[in-house]
């Protein structure tokens, strides 16, 4: 089960406002490069998030740049979990392959700071503030194998390839 | 039952009949990354244990986005490349010689290719007839150990061109269009499908600025026929033998078709701060500009310089403007030059930079200054996105470029052509 607050965004958050292009000298310097996260969509958002949080978003999440660092990022902040109507196609990937679980959901009635429990195997979302209980929809088989197995790189090192 | 392109290349690569929403495992052909986005992949590649590339990868590295480098961080990454590029004998294309999806476009593409890149704008090469597709660094690293990849075969939108560009109207008017009408999600996890009468009259620069900002739109490639135009341009480039035509099927299913008339279109621009909020040029007459940019994946070729450079000709630019221009590719940079255009460009006020990306994704040069307001003939407009959230970027067509630096404000290209 996963628990933390709601950090809530707009609708097209590209990866250039998760982590701007202005900070490309730290991207092998993934410490400090994370105290920019989310910088030009919440400038306030490094310095607040606490593990265990999500990120709750509109639709089109993580539009733009192919860049890895912006889900890495979010990783590193500790957040255990996205919540978005709708993500990218590149971040969806790049994600998962972080381990980085992203859960497409209904996120209007979810407001900014109410207390969220997340149950991964339910697929099943809890807003404690407001009572709420929802369910987010199904992502591919072949990514769940691989956020099951906490990434791309220890999946690939189990199974040594792709396997349909 | 008939095949889009996208479901035909994938069936091709994946040796099964790959259907829209199938999931496949695909050989992939050609494999890049850039300075930005290789390190990481270079270190997965490693932590993943692979020892070296799939037999059958064709890998290539770029260092375009920091090039030359601003900073010492953004060299040592380099120098990580150029061991990398040693030790697994993939070529590497330095500092100087330009973007990578100019360089991938003018000598590495073929039709029918899979290509996968960790670049977002990967997809420029659909503008070939390749399925090219960005990825991040994580899965760019498998396939280059693996030489294979996994796709959900998408869905493809057809886009049905008819008609010709009228004069001072241009590709990147119509993707804007295009991005305007459906959306910056209008596309998500799907194909966009070029086809149409107009087609032929369409070239390949052309082509490579559409296909190049179909991921602005959220789409997994934009994919182009490849046909005459296709053959005499690899022919051109001294890879006639790169050619094979490739079209969809006449009954490939589709799950949209989008018409459009390129004579009804007119010279547009994308506001602040997403692709999809556009405007005519004409609408947006009075905006002050402090910067131009010409330049990027999107409208940094020679065509696009010409363009420029026959509306500022024996002409100076507006004094309160910047206009920085980035060739795409040392083969840009050096025809440009002898066709005269730089020349033209630097007479009428331009600033010259090296081949490259720095400006556009705010990494180094030409970083705007709060309040300040840009036109740019790049892809992306996002708060932020040329180094400062406080500034504001407009995107249009060099023409449209060309005619604001001379105005030093949003001017309609028609006005001074």
């Amino acid at each position: 089960m996963l628990k933390g607050r709601a950090f809530k965004f707009g609708d097209n958050i590209a990866t250039d406002h998760i982590i701007p292009g202005r900070f490309a000298h730290l991207r092998s310097n993934l410490s400090e490069l994370a105290k920019h996260v989310m910088e030009d969509a919440a400038p306030t958002f490094a310095a607040r998030v606490k593990p265990g949080d999500f990120v709750v978003a509109g639709t089109n999440f993580g539009l733009g740049s192919s860049r890895e660092h912006a889900p890495l990022v979010i990783k590193i902040a500790g957040v255990s979990a996205i919540l978005a109507k709708s993500v990218a196609r590149i971040f969806f990937r790049n994600a998962i392959n972080l381990g980085l679980p992203v859960l497409l959901c209904e996120t209007d009635s979810i407001n900014d700071g109410d207390e969220l429990e997340v149950d991964l195997k339910a697929s099943t979302i809890w807003d404690m503030t407001n009572g709420n209980q929802f369910t987010f929809s199904k992502i591919p088989e072949i990514m769940l194998r691989i956020l099951d197995e906490g990434g791309l790189l220890p999946y690939i090192q189990k199974y040594g390839s792709f396997k349909l | 039952m008939g095949k889009t392109l996208a479901e035909k290349i994938l069936s091709v690569k994946s040796g099964s009949e790959a259907k829209s929403g199938d999931i496949v495992i695909a050989k992939v052909d050609l494999i890049f990354v850039q300075d930005t986005t290789g390190p990481l992949s270079v270190k997965q590649f490693q932590a993943a244990g692979f020892e070296r590339l799939a037999n059958s990868v064709k890998a290539v590295l770029f260092l375009d986005h920091a090039a030359p480098s601003p900073g010492h961080e953004l060299s040592n990454d380099h120098m990580l490349l150029r061991d990398f590029a040693r030790e697994t004998s993939s070529f590497l294309y330095d500092v100087g010689e330009g973007v990578c999806h100019q360089i991938v476009a003018e000598s590495l593409a073929k039709p029918g290719d899979l290509i996968v890149g960790a670049d977002s704008h990967t997809v420029t090469a659909g503008g070939l007839g390749a399925f090219a597709c960005g990825m991040g660094s994580t899965d760019v690293a498998v396939a280059l150990g693996l030489g294979k990849t996994w796709f959900r075969a998408p869905e493809s939108i057809k886009v049905a061109l008819s008609g010709r560009f009228p004069d001072g109207v241009y590709a990147k008017d119509l993707v804007l269009h295009l991005i305007g009408r459906i959306g910056v999600d209008g596309a998500t996890y799907k194909a966009l499908e070029f086809s149409g009468d107009a087609i032929s009259n369409i070239s390949i620069p052309e082509r490579l600025t559409v296909a190049n900002m179909a991921v602005e739109a959220g789409a997994k490639v934009g994919l182009f026929p490849a046909d005459e135009v296709t053959r005499d341009y690899l022919s051109t480039q001294g890879r006639k033998s790169h050619y094979q035509p490739l079209f969809p099927d006449d009954d490939a299913i589709y799950e949209q078709t989008i018409n459009i008339s390129l004579a009804e279109l007119q010279p547009t621009v994308a506001k602040p701060h997403t692709v999809d909020n556009i405007a005519l040029a004409r609408e947006l007459k009075g905006t002050k500009i402090h910067q131009v940019f010409i330049g990027t994946c999107t409208n940094g070729r020679l065509d696009d310089l010409a363009v420029a450079a026959r509306i500022l000709k024996r002409k100076k630019i507006h004094p309160e403007t910047r206009l920085v221009i980035a060739p795409a590719s040392r083969g840009v940079l050096m025809a440009a030059m002898g066709a005269g255009y730089i020349q033209t460009l630097l007479e009428a006020g331009a600033i010259i930079l090296p081949p490259g990306c720095g400006p556009c994704l705010g990494l180094h040069q030409g970083v705007l200054g709060a309040g300040e307001a840009c036109l740019s003939t790049a892809n992306r407009n996002f708060k932020g996105r040329m180094g400062n959230p406080e500034a504001f970027i407009y995107l249009g067509s060099p023409a449209t470029a060309a005619a604001t630096a001379l105005k030093g404000e949003i001017t309609d290209p028609r006005e001074v052509m």
